[in-house]
């Protein structure tokens, strides 16, 4: 008897172990289902809610926030009643799963669904094949939207990365450094539209016999010289006056990544330089700039990316007229505003395929690394 | 550092040049922000920057000229000696006043006028009143504009704020679970999936606008605070991860494998070790994200579109520039509201921001 018992008490605990494991499957099952209904009225409530405003962000936050904490634990507790071997298996999925449908429903798949309709005519109903890409590439409007985007890279790459360099270069050695990268710094606060506004205002213009109020036209015309429409005038050249805009916005962007590279080239370098009798211009052309060159390249990349999508600027200071329209803007008027459905979609595959380099560099850049 | 040792010609060019380009830099903001307390009628007929203590032409006397005068020929008042025509442009006497003849050759007046500084410049609450309030505000003066609907710009940062909170919160959970799995678990194809994550950080909004609005109007999410909340995670999930990809990853090993020895889940090991110890990581990607919400006009624009009540405050300012565009008085205390609480979390968090900045510069 006392020799069989243990056996048979622990066949019986082990009954009852399975059972109370598999009650606890089912009841997490059950808040799984539970907390997945919460959700998905809580999606129906935020949509239709008519409760004020702040309120519902509140309780947006808590619904997203913790609606997605809930899920993921139970979705885990789910993957801990499996085997071992399905736990190693689906733990991954858990974890990533979630993120990846979302940037496959926001970013790939409309890609794809994208570049379908731009192969169907203006209202998406016959197919006319690469039509709407032949008219990109040969209507006037277009050729000038493109070189528009060229003016864009060219001059507000450039200036954007001149300017980092020479205020990163210029703080280092200041006393002011903080208070300097601080001040450069700020307009990336701003919104685009909001730069816009104040710039607008600088360019401002009214008629010669009013006094100016606009600051660019003030100074021309303290030096005797006659009130300019800038954003609208001397085309092409105007949209260099928009260029202005993103410079003075992403300097600061540049700054921050040439200053802390700048900080990271080894200083007995520069001394020995300098012990040689060097000059600080040529340290700085020959030892400090092929030591940064990398992070040149970054922020090149970043600041061009940023400039091909401009939109916002564009759409706030001239709406595309006058000889400004860009991708972006040329992409919203064509869809949103002549509804022209396929010819836009067909803009925003040319935009997609513009920035591919870049995706390519990234990659490049990100596989070095990981394999170091 | 050999700093001390430059000789001091570099010290007082770079210093010079440093304040002549922060300068550049302010100017255009302060602009804005002077503006934005002047008075509307200051705004129009003088520069902005004319607040700042000047000498200017104040008539201190004006008297009708003696009838008897020869007024073809040169005059003398006051010791300012012209014809007719230079008085109409202003004759200074030697002894620093403006002689101006105001009218015409027969019936005009001649105004004295003296060098003085100009005072305290007045300023005003009254453009901020106009452009938040959304009641009717009156404005003295013109008749036509008494009664003008203000430009509800209080709503307007409600609602800028109601889209912006969740939109950065629901992200990041996401982002976190998503970049530990890719950075502490073995799964097949995971450096294929980060890589295509990785790729899809400089995708262009616009390739996704079309389709994901369609499939809105669908649901009826199209101009709900939830369409924003929605996109604005799918599109900033990218970068999300990748960054806290960067800083999970380089979290030492020892602690993680301690953790697994002893036993514990994946999911705890997150729960309790790796989410505290982002938290640097999780701050600086909600900065980005709520700078990139609250600055957002493509997306706002193009998901809540015309809807009245829900527009945010860039979509306002927007349409003030096309509406009003030549109020400045408004556009500039419309541009300071929608510009005050990014400046705020912007100053006081730039460590974090920066911090970003450095370890995510792609996109």
């Amino acid at each position: 008897m006392t020799l069989l018992n243990p056996d048979a008490d622990e066949h019986s605990a082990e009954l009852a172990r399975a059972r109370r494991r598999r009650n606890r499957a089912i009841f997490t099952l059950l808040a799984g289902i539970v907390a997945a209904i919460v959700l998905f009225e809580g999606f129906f409530l935020l949509r239709d809610s008519r409760a004020p405003k702040l309120v519902v962000a509140l309780f947006a936050m808590i619904w997203g926030g913790g609606g997605m904490a809930i899920l993921y634990l139970i979705a885990n507790q789910l993957v801990e009643f499996t085997s071992s071997q399905w736990q190693r298996r689906l733990t991954p999925v858990v974890f990533v799963a979630p993120a990846i449908a979302f940037v496959v429903y926001f970013l790939a798949l409309p890609a794809v669904r994208t570049f379908i309709a731009s192969l169907f005519d203006r209202d998406g109903s016959n197919f006319v094949g690469l039509a709407n890409y032949i008219t990109v590439f040969t209507e006037p409007f277009m050729l000038v939207t493109f070189r528009n985007n060229v003016l864009w890279i060219v001059f507000g790459a450039s200036f954007t990365i001149i300017f980092g360099l020479l205020v990163a270069a210029l703080a280092d050695r200041s006393k002011f450094e903080n208070l300097a990268k601080a001040i450069i710094f700020m307009p990336m606060a701003i919104s685009l539209v909001g730069a816009g506004v104040i710039w607008k205002f600088i360019y401002a213009v009214r008629d010669p016999s009013d006094v100016q109020i606009g600051l660019l036209n003030a100074i021309v015309t303290a030096l005797g010289g006659e009130p300019q429409a800038w954003i609208a005038m001397l085309q092409p050249w105007n949209n260099l006056f928009l260029i202005v805009i993103v410079v003075w916005m992403q300097t600061g962007y540049a700054m921050v990544l040439f200053s802390a590279a700048i900080k990271s080239v080894p200083t007995d370098i520069i001394e020995a330089a300098r012990v040689d009798g060097a000059g600080e211009f040529k340290i700085f052309f020959s030892i400090i700039i092929p030591s940064i060159m990398g992070t040149v390249v970054t922020v090149s990349a970043t600041v061009i990316i940023f400039t091909l999508k401009i939109f916002d600027v564009v759409l706030v200071m001239t709406g595309g007229q006058y000889g400004t329209d860009v991708i972006a803007t040329q992409f919203y008027n064509q869809y949103f505003v002549n509804r022209n459905f396929g010819l836009g979609s067909a803009i925003a595959i040319i935009l997609l395929l513009t920035v591919v380099p870049v995706m390519v560099y990234n990659l490049r850049q990100f596989n070095k690394r990981e394999t170091l | 550092m050999a700093k001390s040792k430059g000789n001091p010609f570099p010290r007082v060019f770079v210093n010079t040049t440093l304040v002549v380009i922060c300068l550049l830099w302010l100017i255009p903001t302060l602009g804005l922000f002077v503006s934005s307390f002047r008075p509307r009628d200051e705004i129009m007929s003088s520069g902005w920057w004319t607040i700042l203590p000047h000498r200017v032409w104040v008539t201190t006397e004006q008297f009708t000229p003696d009838p008897s005068i020869d007024r073809t020929g040169v005059m003398n008042f006051e010791g300012a000696t012209g014809t007719f025509e230079q008085l109409r442009q202003g004759v200074e006497s030697p002894d620093g006043k403006r002689v101006v003849w105001i009218g015409n050759r027969r019936a005009g007046t001649v105004q004295v006028q003296e060098k003085q500084w100009t005072g305290i410049p007045a300023t005003t609450l009254q453009n901020y009143r106009d452009v938040l309030v959304g009641k009717n505000v009156t404005i003295e003066g013109n008749a036509e504009e008494a009664a003008r609907k203000g430009e509800d710009m209080a709503d307007a940062f409600i609602n800028s704020m109601a889209v912006t909170f969740p939109a950065v919160v629901i992200p990041i959970l996401m982002a976190a679970f998503a970049a530990y799995g890719f950075a502490w678990m073995r799964f097949p194809g995971r450096k294929l999936v980060f890589a295509l994550m990785v790729a899809l950080l400089v995708v262009p909004l616009q390739i996704a606008l079309v389709p994901v609005l369609t499939d809105y109007v669908h649901l009826k999410l199209n101009g709900t605070y939830m369409s924003v909340w929605l996109a604005h995670t799918g599109f900033g999930l990218p970068l999300a991860v990748f960054l806290l990809y960067n800083y999970i990853s380089t979290l030492p090993r020892e602690i993680m494998e301690a953790a697994i020895v002893d036993g514990a889940s994946h999911f705890k090991i997150f729960w309790r070790l790796v989410l505290p110890l982002s938290t640097p990581a999780l701050a600086s990607f909600a900065i980005f994200q709520f700078l990139w919400v609250w600055n957002d006009y493509l997306v706002a624009l193009i998901f809540i579109g015309n809807v009245p009540g829900v527009q945010v405050l860039t979509m306002r300012l927007a349409d003030m520039v096309g509406s009003r565009g030549s109020d400045w008085h408004l556009l500039t205390a419309g541009g300071f509201v929608s510009m005050l609480l990014p400046l705020i979390v912007f100053f006081s968090l730039q460590r974090y921001f920066v911090r970003g900045l450095t370890a995510g510069s792609v996109k």
